[in-house]
């Protein structure tokens, strides 16, 4: 017994030990990065078989909260951390680095049986929508922004994420940007306080999706890529230069392209004002620190970002509906990365 | 609750046996003394970590109604109430039509049908949560909104309960899944009380003259509704803390509302939807306090369920 049992330590030895020998990345947070992680990472390995990268969707709170207590090598969040989350991990670990790694879009999506897809929707008439002043689709300023649609008279159903989440941050930083009204009553976070009376809420894109989906009148907002993915009406919004624009990976890329100087501090993107930009986007940040105790672990971990803002890997972020980063927020990045003590 | 020692006059074996004695009872000991700690830890965990909102709102959190991240105001009532609220539906439903099932098991059913039956009963069991509540977002939340609802508007619509407009999702939606979650429960040990009832009590009511019928409805089920309350107790504990289900159909918004179709939130499901997300000291400990008092609200629900069972107990022997 004894003996097999020695045997059988020496056999699960043999296998670990070449897997020791490779560099182990552990990262951990928002869970809208990990399709591409995921699929990015596992391209990386394909070519350095000594790298594995491990990483957890715990969401973007948790992900800074592991990274806060050193227990991973890289966090991920939807929105940069502020101020007072990068002092409190500064405190343990040094200076951070954040790193936009990802861009999306957000769509409005809408259930209205015989309208199709493509309504119009101004800022003032979408924010109204949310706020609940605007309670039935027969509204007049609906009508005169689309001629042509006959708009059934159906009450409007407000459905928002129940769960925290970067895209409710996008799409209220959105809202508050054109509307005063949202801006002082409800303003921009990752959870809010709905005012519409009709609101309901469904726990991530696919309970948000559900809803819409059962409610004819829902209006609701989603991930550009979930909204495709799954064929939803989705609505055409004014920008700021006054054009109605549809959602397509082009049109937030020219949104992005617009603040190539991009920040932890001021890194809104919505509302951007160009004829081809679509106005509700944001990216998604990798957070580091500038001085990695583990030197080795740090460099590799230094090569792995450059590759996941350079082209090759933004170009599978674009096969998988997310927008690849503009060239000059790539450049940036990088410039941010090789700032690491390593 | 300690185990107590051996009687010292049972025959002494050899000297290994004794040591196993102590060993095993060691163990056990153990394993008590790891729950009541466990438990403890818990408490003091959830003191510790709801201590900045505890300090900042006081009782207040539990009468006010705000739920507001932006804003860091935090108040816990409609939280509450939807938690009693959407428990109560499914207590109701689940006690009614499990305790029919259970009285059909024990008494009615041949033994050839009451055996698989019972199984199938039990396995509803087995259902994890979440597929529950993705039946209960994509069958049973249109279903109400059509047929349901409507239904009840129709017949039962000058009851302020069933007033007002029908999303499909919201405090009814949430307590049928629910019931339909609890209901092995209360049918698995509501028939076992039943089948404890003594047989002489059977049998000095039939020889008065009562029919089958009259023995189960004025006998039985009288002598075992200590029992089954606390069976229906048990369930309850199990409805208060359900999470995933009960979230993807409530509608989640804090709210107090008339009307069952009026969505609503509770306790675990504003845990569930908004931890991993949470940022700030007084919001993150404002979601640590709801499991406080969640878990506050599942001891008095689990003491009472405790005293009941032991005074049945009591009664039978």
């Amino acid at each position: 017994m004894r003996k097999s049992l020695a045997l059988l330590g020496a056999a699960l030895f043999m296998t670990v030990a070449p897997v020791m020998a490779a560099t182990q990345l552990t990262g951990a947070g928002s869970t809208f990065d990990y399709p591409f992680f995921s699929k990015a990472f596992f391209e990386y390995g394909k070519t350095h078989s000594d790298v594995q990268v491990n990483y957890q969707s715990i969401g973007s709170g948790g992900g800074i909260q592991q990274f806060t207590q050193r227990t991973v090598d890289f966090g991920a969040t939807d929105v940069p951390m502020n101020a007072g989350e990068v002092k409190a991990a500064s405190a343990g670990g040094g200076p951070v680095l954040q790193i936009p790694v990802a861009l999306a879009g957000v769509s409005v999506v809408y259930n209205l049986p015989g309208i199709g897809g493509g309504l119009r929707l101004s800022p003032s008439v979408l924010a109204d929508l949310f706020l609940g002043t605007i309670s039935n689709w027969n509204d007049a300023r609906i009508a005169k922004l689309n001629p042509g649609k006959k708009l059934p008279s159906t009450p409007v159903v407000v459905v928002h994420r129940s769960d925290g989440s970067g895209t409710t941050y996008i799409f209220t930083d959105y809202v508050s940007s054109v509307s005063s009204d949202w801006k002082s009553k409800v303003g921009t976070g990752k959870s809010v306080t709905w005012p519409a009376q009709s609101a309901i809420g469904g726990k991530g894109s696919e309970g948000l999706a559900g809803q819409v989906t059962n409610n004819p009148g829902a209006i609701g907002y989603v991930e550009a890529a979930y909204a495709l993915q799954n064929k939803m009406s989705q609505a055409v919004l004014q920008n700021a230069a006054g054009k109605f624009v549809a959602y397509s990976p082009s049109a937030v890329h020219a949104a992005a392209e617009t603040r190539p100087d991009v920040s932890p501090e001021k890194f809104s993107i919505v509302n951007a004002k160009c004829a081809a930009c679509y106005p509700i986007a944001g990216f998604s940040w990798a957070v580091v620190y500038q001085n990695p105790q583990d030197k080795a672990k740090g460099k590799v971990l230094q090569q792995i970002l450059e590759w996941l803002v350079g082209a090759g890997a933004q170009r599978i972020a674009g096969g998988l509906d997310y927008v690849p980063l503009p060239t000059a927020v790539g450049s940036a990045a990088r410039k941010t990365l090789s700032s690491m003590h390593v | 609750m300690a185990v107590s020692q051996p009687r010292g006059d049972a025959p002494r074996r050899n000297r290994t046996a004794a040591a196993g004695d102590r060993v095993f009872l060691f163990v056990v000991n153990a394993a008590v003394g790891l729950f009541v700690l466990v438990v403890a830890l818990l408490f003091i965990e959830l003191v510790a970590g709801s201590w900045p909102s505890l300090h900042k709102f006081g009782f207040k959190f539990l009468w006010t109604s705000q739920w507001n991240p932006v804003t860091q105001q935090f108040g816990a009532l409609p939280l509450i109430y939807g938690t009693l609220v959407s428990s109560l539906v499914a207590i109701v439903l689940a006690g009614v039509v499990g305790i029919l099932a259970a009285t059909f098991l024990a008494e009615f059913a041949p033994r050839w049908l009451a055996r698989p039956l019972g199984f199938v009963i039990e396995l509803l069991a087995a259902v994890p949560s979440v597929v529950f509540g993705l039946w209960g977002l994509f069958v049973l939340a249109p279903l109400v909104r059509t047929v349901i609802g409507p239904a009840l508007q129709k017949y039962l619509g000058f009851l302020p309960i069933f007033q007002g407009p029908i999303s499909g999702v919201g405090m009814l939606t949430a307590g049928l899944v629910l019931s339909f979650m609890i209901l092995p429960t209360v049918t698995a040990i509501s028939r076992e009380v039943i089948v404890a009832v003594g047989g002489d009590l059977r049998e000095a009511s039939m020889s008065l003259g009562a029919t089958k019928w009259e023995t189960v409805a004025r006998v039985v089920l009288p002598a075992s509704r200590a029992g089954i309350f606390g069976a229906i107790v048990l369930a309850l504990g199990r409805a208060l803390g359900e999470t995933i289900a009960t979230t993807m159909v409530i509608g989640n918004r804090p709210q107090i509302a008339a009307s069952l179709f009026a969505p609503s939130y509770t306790l675990a499901s504003v845990i569930a939807n908004e931890f991993t997300e949470a940022n700030g000291n007084v919001y993150i400990s404002a979601l640590i306090e709801l499991g406080l008092i969640l878990f506050i609200v599942s001891f008095i629900v689990n003491a009472i369920a405790r005293l009941l069972l032991w005074v049945v107990l009591r009664t039978r022997s």
